[in-house]
């Protein structure tokens, strides 16, 4: 079991980064609001960081049994298609989630 | 952070001016009336970031510790791997700094100036989610109280954390056998990359995204996210400066 102190401070980092970025800005408000670099970027930057986590996650997983390949290939299709379709994100995760659990647990009890 | 003496400030113009029928009880129940809603659309993601707390060998009450202090959902199912894997703080500190990096464009059109008080501002920026943004900045949410606005974000607060801890508490309920759940995560990032492309329907954008990524695992797996990320930042800036000259030039 990790270190209560750490976990404790990890989480404090996080938060506190994630309130600095939160508030910070309306400090500095009126010139980010004429930032052309600020708006290019808040136009551009989600879609990339969006897809390295995803690529991050799927490679953790696959690291670690390199059979999960097929189940999360399969299952990252049935997200992304019934996104594309019906555009609701709780069904495109949870129908995902579920394609994933079964195939990886039944993968998992044939060896 | 006195909060009592912040309370009895005088209201600021903007509140006084507010639409005149409703007082403050019915501006807290419409608050938390809009905030129930955003809440229950939030659940199952709460509950699958309970269960993965506990599946990935944590504790059961670091998952509500988790949800009430970091509250940024993505960064909270990043942080169970990281914390899980015993991530050094600079490596937390950096992708908590990218994965919440947007959080800086919501200054420009979040209502703080209704939001009277430093400690009630202190509070409104640290509850600024995705949600509460997306809830209290259009215009159909213009004269919106301080009351009404905090309400909101105490409310998906609240909510959040209530369902995280029941996601940990029914983890524990999951036999072991069951596995691949934090595949949630992944989900989750894929549909959120599919919805920020459709803000701007570049084919370039997620092509540059995942050449940053390969090449950041090819560099080095373990450092990945701060590899990935920085060379697409970089890659941004390039293009940014490019476009600039190119504009100078023609200008």
């Amino acid at each position: 079991m990790a270190d209560p102190r750490y976990l404790l401070t990890g989480i404090l980092v996080a938060g506190a980064v994630t309130w600095a970025l939160r508030a910070v800005p309306f400090a500095l408000l009126a010139p980010l609001r004429d930032s052309v670099l600020v708006t290019y970027l808040g136009e551009r930057m989600p879609v990339g960081i969006m897809l390295i986590l995803a690529v991050y996650t799927v490679h953790g997983v696959v690291a670690e049994d390199w059979r999960s390949l097929g189940p999360t290939c399969l299952a990252l299709a049935v997200t992304v298609g019934l996104h594309l379709w019906r555009r609701n994100l709780l069904l495109s995760i949870f129908a995902g989630t579920v394609v994933n659990v079964v195939l990886q647990s039944l993968l998992v009890a044939r060896t | 952070m006195d909060l009592g003496n912040v309370a009895d400030m005088p209201e600021p113009a903007a509140v006084v001016t507010d639409s005149a029928a409703s007082g403050r009880p019915a501006e807290v129940a419409a608050g938390r009336r809009t905030g129930l809603l955003a809440s229950t659309a939030l659940m199952p993601l709460g509950l699958a970031l309970g269960v993965l707390v506990v599946h990935s060998g944590l504790d059961w009450w670091w998952a509500p510790a988790i949800a009430a202090l970091i509250l940024a959902g993505s960064l909270e199912f990043l942080m169970v791997g990281l914390l899980a894997a015993a991530a050094p703080f600079a490596q937390i500190a950096v992708t908590a700094l990218l994965v919440n990096f947007r959080h800086v464009f919501y200054a420009l059109s979040f209502p703080l100036h209704r939001v009277g008080g430093y400690g009630w501002k202190a509070y409104s920026t640290f509850a600024l989610t995705d949600e509460a943004y997306a809830l209290t900045a259009p215009a159909e949410s213009e004269g919106w109280s301080r009351a009404r606005i905090l309400t909101v974000q105490a409310t998906i607060q609240v909510s959040w954390v209530a369902s995280v801890t029941l996601g940990a508490g029914l983890g524990a309920l999951i036999p072991p056998w069951v596995v691949g759940l934090e595949f949630a995560v992944t989900a989750l990032f894929a549909v959120l990359t599919i919805e920020a492309y459709r803000v701007r329907a570049s084919i370039p954008l997620p092509i540059l995204g995942l050449v940053c990524a390969l090449a950041g695992l090819l560099i080095s797996p373990a450092n990945m996210l701060l590899i990935g990320m920085s060379l697409f930042v970089v890659a941004l800036l390039a293009s940014y400066g490019l476009a600039g000259r190119r504009r100078a030039s023609r200008g």
